[in-house]
């Protein structure tokens, strides 16, 4: 009987041992690419993107905990300054243990981007790019793009105006279109591409397109200005650094789509 | 009365002097790394990506250790800013005095590794005249590229098929590759630049 025991107790650690470390038990879902027209394109056309497949949820504070258990250096007290900023895990208890009003199942956030693209690339997936995430996210429940709606950019509106949202668990927004959790009404997420979005972050230097900051910038023009929403997140973009983390800013990982299969 | 102000003064001094002891740790841990061989926490060797230069040669950035380095993100076919930034690292480096010179590279990182291939690099060096042991173009993938350029705090994006909109920052780098100096805009005043570099000079 005892023996019994070990013999299931082995089988828990091993299978627990295989499924935490560098596995995503996070599942994910296919976007069916397309073509779409984003608040900041190319010459203001339309930009193609390929079918992929996206975490249906944000990496959880649960996972990135297991992450650097595996990966050391990652852990708050290892992290190269070149990749993170003091802010880095700051509101956890110390390199191995949450903190106690923290939630497992709550959004991991205050991760550079550099730590949010290693945690992808060790699962075999990468940080979406800013197209492949806002093609996700112009989804509501029922339409692949919902940006026409009023209602639509208005509820994204009032959650930027509401405090404190990571502090919720994952799951707990509407699932969109593609099946996907939490892309608006949660936390801010990171994109692999972020620093290619061109704004200087003050306005008086934005209208007259300084030439003299970045080169050919009178090219990239905002397509919409009434999507506010969007606007914002472009902005935040541009203003962030890839070692800056904050208490708001999360991610999740995607996967290209193998077209052999 | 006089008792509380004789604790109150004694221990600002004790915590001053406090103060100073540490700074002085401060220092002397900062001077142990820079003479010690390991790389630094900040230094852009932690970066593990290869890179292939306009002589076709693939290098780690950490091979370029040992040099100061200034450098700036173009792409050859750029026909706006390019340039211009291309001229203001030509006039930083006519400042730099000969003695100095083969302590400094001049480093020119392509954001368009597509196009961009060692050989083009090569025939924009020769064209520019900076096919010298001087001057390096490097060329990555599209991840190091991107990689690279959040380091450096560069934004660019693809526009078109041949073109990109991009920041324009030239970035001054010790010999140990930590980052010293930037330098943001075209045609600006170069000095604090060239006094970054011919400061580290002096120290190499």
């Amino acid at each position: 009987m005892i023996s019994l025991f070990r013999f299931l107790a082995i089988i828990t650690v091993v299978s627990y041992s295989g499924s935490i470390y560098c596995q995503s038990n996070n599942e994910m879902t296919l976007v069916k690419g397309g073509s779409f027209m984003p608040l900041y394109g190319v010459d203001s056309s339309m930009v193609i993107v390929q079918d992929f497949k996206m975490d249906v949820y944000p990496v959880t504070n649960h996972e990135y905990l297991a992450f650097v258990k595996k990966y050391p250096k990652w852990q708050r007290s290892k992290i190269l300054k070149l990749f993170s900023d003091d802010s880095y895990l700051v509101h956890w208890e110390d390199d191995l243990s949450l903190n106690k009003d923290l939630l497992p199942e709550s959004p991991i956030t205050n991760v550079s981007w550099f730590a949010a693209k290693s945690y992808c690339e060790c699962q075999g997936k990468r940080l979406p790019t800013v197209d492949e995430w806002e093609y996700a996210a112009m989804a509501n429940e029922t339409m692949p793009d919902a940006r026409t709606l009023p209602e639509y950019n208005q509820k994204i509106l009032s959650w930027y105006e509401t405090p404190k949202t990571f502090k919720n668990t994952i799951g707990s927004t509407f699932k969109n279109y593609w099946g996907i959790y939490d892309l608006h009404g949660l936390v801010w997420e990171w994109t692999l591409d972020f620093n290619s979005v061109l704004i200087s972050g003050e306005s008086r230097k934005d209208v007259d397109k300084d030439s003299n900051l970045f080169c050919g910038s009178a090219a990239v023009g905002a397509s919409d200005l009434m999507n506010y929403a969007a606007f914002m997140r472009y902005a935040f973009r541009g203003s962030i650094k890839a070692n800056y983390s904050g208490r708001n800013l999360g991610f999740r990982c995607v996967k290209d789509v193998d077209k052999t299969q | 009365m006089k008792n509380i102000i004789t604790t109150i003064l004694s221990l600002t001094l004790f915590v001053s002097c406090n103060v100073e002891k540490k700074s002085d740790k401060v220092l002397q841990k900062v001077d142990t790394e820079i003479s010690s061989n390991t790389i630094s926490d900040m230094s852009i060797y932690n970066l593990p990506s290869t890179w292939t230069t306009q002589n076709n040669q693939d290098i780690e950035l950490k091979e370029l250790q040992g040099d100061i380095l200034v450098m700036v993100m173009i792409y050859t076919t750029c026909k706006a800013a390019c340039p211009r930034l291309v001229a203001d690292m030509r006039n930083i480096e006519s400042q730099i005095p000969v003695k100095d010179k083969e302590k400094v590279k001049l480093i020119l990182v392509s954001i368009d590794p597509e196009t961009d291939t060692p050989e083009r690099l090569k025939n924009f060096a020769q064209e520019n005249n900076m096919d010298n042991e001087q001057w390096v173009f490097l060329r990555g993938t599209k991840e190091a590229t991107r990689e690279f350029a959040a380091v450096l705090a560069v934004n660019y994006k693809k526009i078109s098929p041949m073109d990109f909109s991009h920041s324009n920052i030239i970035s001054v780098f010790d010999t140990n590759g930590v980052l010293k100096h930037q330098q943001e805009g075209l045609g600006v005043n170069n000095k604090e630049t060239v006094e970054t570099i011919l400061e580290l000079a002096k120290k190499s």
